[in-house]
């Protein structure tokens, strides 16, 4: 009847887990209460679980990712301080079993259900805004591919508290991750969350796709995108690319712990190394996955707060494409010490070493564009300069360990750890957190407040370095990654800097919280009535924060790059038309809530082999989306009138806060910058 | 399995552009054709993995049977010849609806329907033959490579009959208005879509494996 | 009914390009297919062609059907409304090309090496 599940599952035992789970239970009710208390049930149905608005659903994205920081944090907290203790004789905290755990579970969520989704609600806010678009392609599509990752999370979440999670690294080679070496549900857990947020992945990949080669607004060619939807539509066409592989890989996985087949276990004929191949065909476009948007918005960020157009905007989107295209001819750089001869490892060495040369390009061209430009030193242009700072040295040692040789003794040492670390902290972390700060005006119609945004920047750069400076030292000195104990006691210094570095890096985080609580009690003082606070030039500074739902009430046309920018120089910005149309918007639909709900279900049958209940997750799945395709009424219309008097009251609004300016943001400088 | 991703994902565009669609009042379907050739692509590229894994795994028998042993190539030619025929009453279905011709097209449909099924039908036998004859996908990892390449195209084949039951039920509730259209659109570029996975099959599987 | 209520004038979404076919192309496709799939059989079944002759001779025969069931009916070409249809699939087709020709490379190499039972394994392409 529950297939493996018995009362066993759940790990009483643990004081750690079983505290968590307290911790959760309660917090849980706590919100649950609140939520209830103030009647927002219906609010939250309404207006975000089902909305298929484009921000709300980035903004959703975001939010889940935020804590799922909290959790993939907590995991590096454990280990750091683990490591910090179990020298010599000390055998710190953390069972061996445990460990393992934290150190996978750290790796996944971080990947999957941190950086994925930062991007993906990144991408979701602001590319429709930035191509003058009303929402994406496919919004139902949107909100199912949100759903679906949410049940992703929820799986790896219940992991925790009902069974345990994958002990294998968080890429779960075989035949460690094979039924013989892992009996429990861990691994399994771990390919159903992953295989159900990546459906929703390549779903939003396609969804992203089809709108920025089909909704920009008229006038508006590729090579006069605004730049991060030009790192967006490669990123969605890696993902597209790139997904079905790990779909693939580890659907194989799945056949041999569920079927018996044998494509990667040790006996009749069955080849492990072929799902390390596979697996890392999709793995290495994957961290351009995440990289890519991020340069695309410190890319914005550097040409608004320097005030000057982005310097070698053509080269930027060039370097772009090649980095795309040649992010699929590096992976085996991932495991030269495997066996491959010297043919094998000298191409792949050789094309790392190329692929950092676009990469190197973009610096140039942020750094080009301060130059002599009158940077100010907002909160979003600190993280932009971290990251440049930051990101050459990561950048660095990952061209060190692209020479095969190097690598021999690099390999799986805490080296590669700090590296990339280096380049993801430095490089996806930073960009996230830049954006946030950036774009957040233009979802919620308030900035965040400056202070604690800096101090969180702050404690994260200083806490980087920190934490992962004395790691390359360890790398050179032979300490390899994943251990719950080792013997020499001259690593435990180094290791101890480094858990102090993971506490700095904590208290970043505290900030961030503080800076998010502190700006919405303050968001009278913090309001941006203009739409443009930060005097930008892309065209989703030229509506209301928050934008309107429909976005833009008339289509701009465009006729160069930085539209927005050359009206507000003419001053033909902020024209209203003479006569507002009808506009045609989706309809909101309970449907993607359902379907993610039935993923969940499947996932967890699957998981602990509850066959009938699998059969209810897939027909409901199944089932949800045959009836809506029958359903025929998912449009309406928002008249005429209505958006005028919207539009008219943000005119208004603009103009009191024109005259009350002495220098009106709308049209910062009148002078030509040099 | 990818079960879950392919029978969620094979019809997903069929539907979607009545949700964001005609925001500049000239959707001609083409962004659903566009969104579902992506999805296509991306579909193509999970098959590109099986048959990389299957090229890597062909020789690994491990003292079991081989493909020259097993293969019965005048049944994979009838196999072959089902799908085909299918493959060009599902362009006769398509050449009536552009024609609005609703009975001919229902009627190209439930043949295009019949060969599939068979199609399906006489797979299903050759997998049961082989697990019979102790040659399943637990036997050798090339076996485990052969079924689940075999099988993936099979399942999306399952999808495809299903989804052509959907849209023939749809056709006759709805009649043909531009939603079932721009579907029965996508449904015929996934269904030429497995006749050329099939191409593939036969060639480097059975072919290759015969020789 | 998606576009019920705002419906355009034209009776039909594709009828701008008209790019789906003619019963002639069909059948033309079906029967070319039909001989390119027999010609394939026959390489292999007939034993007329000699052994290592067989290999090309598939993989020519199935390249061609490709193309003509690309061509008739899914009716790929390069016109302006199929160029960016036609260009997703070239992509698609390198990273293809990457993925099967790539593992064969990297594994082959890595069976050789390591001793693997396999390492007699051809590759196909």
């Amino acid at each position: 009847m529950f297939g493996k599940l018995t009362l066993d599952a759940i790990p009483y035992h643990e004081p750690i887990v079983m505290g968590t789970l307290a911790a959760v239970i309660l917090g849980g009710l706590a919100l649950f209460a609140v939520v209830t208390k103030y009647r927002l049930w219906g609010y939250l149905w309404k207006e975000w679980f089902t909305s298929v608005d484009h921000k709300k659903i980035g903004v959703m994205y975001i939010i889940v990712a935020l804590v799922m920081l909290l959790r993939g944090f907590s995991d590096a907290i454990m280990m750091r301080l683990q490591q910090a203790m179990a020298a010599s004789d000390a055998a710190g905290y953390l069972p061996p079993h445990h460990f393992d755990q934290v150190f996978t579970a750290h790796g996944v969520i971080m990947i999957f259900f941190v950086a994925m989704p930062f991007i993906t609600g990144l991408m979701n806010l602001v590319v429709p805004l930035q191509i003058g678009a009303r929402d994406v392609a496919y919004p139902f599509l949107n909100s199912l591919s949100f759903w679906l990752f949410v049940s992703g999370v929820v799986l790896v979440m219940v992991s925790l508290f009902v069974g345990d999670f994958a002990a294998t690294g968080w890429l779960a080679y075989p035949p460690l991750s094979g039924l013989q070496y892992s009996p429990t549900v861990g691994v399994d857990y771990y390919i159903w969350s992953l295989q159900l947020s990546g459906l929703g992945t390549t779903l939003s990949g396609i969804n992203f796709i089809v709108t920025i080669m089909k909704m920009r607004t008229p006038g508006m060619t590729l090579m006069k995108m605004p730049v991060f939807t030009w790192t967006s539509l490669v990123t969605n066409i890696l993902i597209v690319a790139a997904f079905p592989v790990l779909t693939v890989t580890l659907a194989l996985l799945t056949a041999d712990r569920y079927l018996g087949t044998h494509f990667f276990t040790n006996e009749l004929g069955g080849n492990a190394m072929m799902y390390v191949n596979l697996i890392w065909i999709w793995g290495h476009p994957e961290v351009y996955i995440l990289i890519l948007p991020c340069f695309g918005a410190y890319s914005e960020i550097v040409a608004t707060f320097a005030k000057k157009p982005l310097f070698g905007y053509k080269s930027m989107v060039y370097a772009t494409s090649c980095i795309g295209v040649l992010s699929f001819v590096v992976w085996l750089h991932h495991f030269f010490t495997m066996g491959s001869g010297a043919s094998v490892n000298a191409f792949f060495g050789i094309t790392t070493m190329i692929i950092s040369v676009p990469t190197g390009a973009k610096l140039f061209n942020w750094l080009f564009t301060m130059y002599r430009g009158r940077v100010q030193f907002t909160v979003p242009m600190l993280w932009t300069v971290g990251f440049m700072v930051t990101f050459v040295i990561g950048g660095v040692t990952g061209v060190l360990m692209a020479v095969p040789g190097a690598d021999f003794v690099l390999h799986n040492s805490v080296f590669l750890i700090a590296h990339f670390h280096n380049v993801i902290i430095g490089g996806v972390v930073f960009g996230v957190f830049a954006a946030i700060n950036y774009w957040f005006p233009k979802a919620f119609g308030f900035r965040l407040n400056e202070f604690w945004g800096k101090a969180s920047f702050w404690c994260w750069l200083v806490g980087f370095y920190l934490a992962f400076m004395p790691l390359y030292v360890l790398g050179l000195k032979g300490m390899t990654r994943r251990m719950n104990h080792y013997a020499n006691p001259d690593w435990q210094p180094y290791l101890i800097v480094a858990a102090l570095g993971a506490a700095v890096i904590a208290v970043g985080i505290f900030c961030t919280l503080v800076q998010f609580y502190v700006s919405v009690r303050d968001r009278k003082k913090l309001t941006d009535p203009s739409g443009d606070p930060w005097g930008g030039r892309t065209l989703e500074w030229s509506i209301s924060s928050p934008a309107p739902f429909y976005n833009f009430a008339t289509l701009p046309q465009v006729r160069e790059l930085d539209q927005f920018w050359e009206d507000k120089q003419n001053g033909v910005a902020y024209v209203q038309p003479a006569k507002y149309e009808d506009i045609h918007m989706p309809r909101n639909t309970g449907v993607g809530v359902v379907m993610g709900a039935f993923g969940t279900v499947l996932g967890f049958a699957l998981v602990w082999h509850i066959w009938w209940l699998a059969a209810v997750g897939l027909l409901g799945m199944i089932g949800a989306f045959i009836a809506r395709a029958y359903d025929t009424d998912v449009d309406y219309w928002v008249p005429a009138a209505e958006v005028e008097r919207i539009e008219r009251s943000r005119h208004a609004r603009l103009q009191q806060f024109q005259t009350t300016q002495v220098a009106p943001v709308a049209a910062p400088s009148r002078q030509k910058v040099a | 399995m990818s079960s879950t991703a392919l029978s969620a994902s094979h019809g997903a565009f069929d539907d979607v552009a009545h949700g964001g669609g005609e925001h500049h009042h000239h959707d001609d379907g083409s962004k659903t054709l566009l969104g579902f050739w992506i999805y296509l692509m991306s579909d193509c590229l999970i098959f590109s993995g099986l048959f990389a894994t299957f090229a890597v795994l062909a020789n690994a028998t491990a003292g079991g049977p081989s493909g020259k042993e097993l293969f019965e190539l005048p049944y994979v030619l009838g196999e072959t010849m089902l799908l085909l025929v299918s493959s060009v009453t599902f362009g006769m279905a398509m050449l009536n609806m552009h024609a609005g011709r609703k009975g001919q097209l229902l009627a190209w449909l439930a043949v295009t329907f019949v060969f599939g099924a068979g199609f399906i039908g006489m797979e299903v036998h050759e997998f049961a033959k082989l697990i019979q004859e102790g040659a399943g996908p637990d036997r050798s990892a090339f076996l485990s490579s052969y079924f689940t390449l075999v099988g993936t195209h099979g399942l999306h084949v399952t999808c495809g009959l299903i989804w052509l039951v959907v849209m023939m039920d749809m056709v006759r509730r709805h009649g043909l208005n531009d939603a079932t259209r721009r579907r029965l659109s996508c449904l015929s570029l996934f269904w030429h879509f497995l006749d050329i996975v099939w191409i593939c099959v036969f060639t480097f599987v059975y072919l290759r494996g015969a020789i | 009914m998606a576009g019920s209520n705002h419906s355009h004038d034209a009776a039909h979404p594709e009828a701008a390009h008209a790019d789906h076919g003619s019963t002639k192309s069909y059948l033309i496709g079906f029967a070319l297919s039909v001989l390119l799939t027999l010609a394939s059989f026959g390489v292999v079944m007939s034993g007329a062609v000699p052994h290592e002759l067989m290999m090309p001779g598939i993989v020519l025969f199935g390249v061609a059907q490709l193309v003509v069931q690309l061509v008739c009916f899914l009716h790929m070409g390069t016109s302006p409304s199929q160029r960016g249809n036609l260009a997703i699939m070239l992509f698609t087709l390198l990273i293809l090309a990457i993925v099967v020709v790539g593992s064969l490379w990297v594994l082959h190499n890595m069976n050789v090496n390591m001793m693997h039972p396999t390492s007699q394994m051809m590759p196909v392409e």
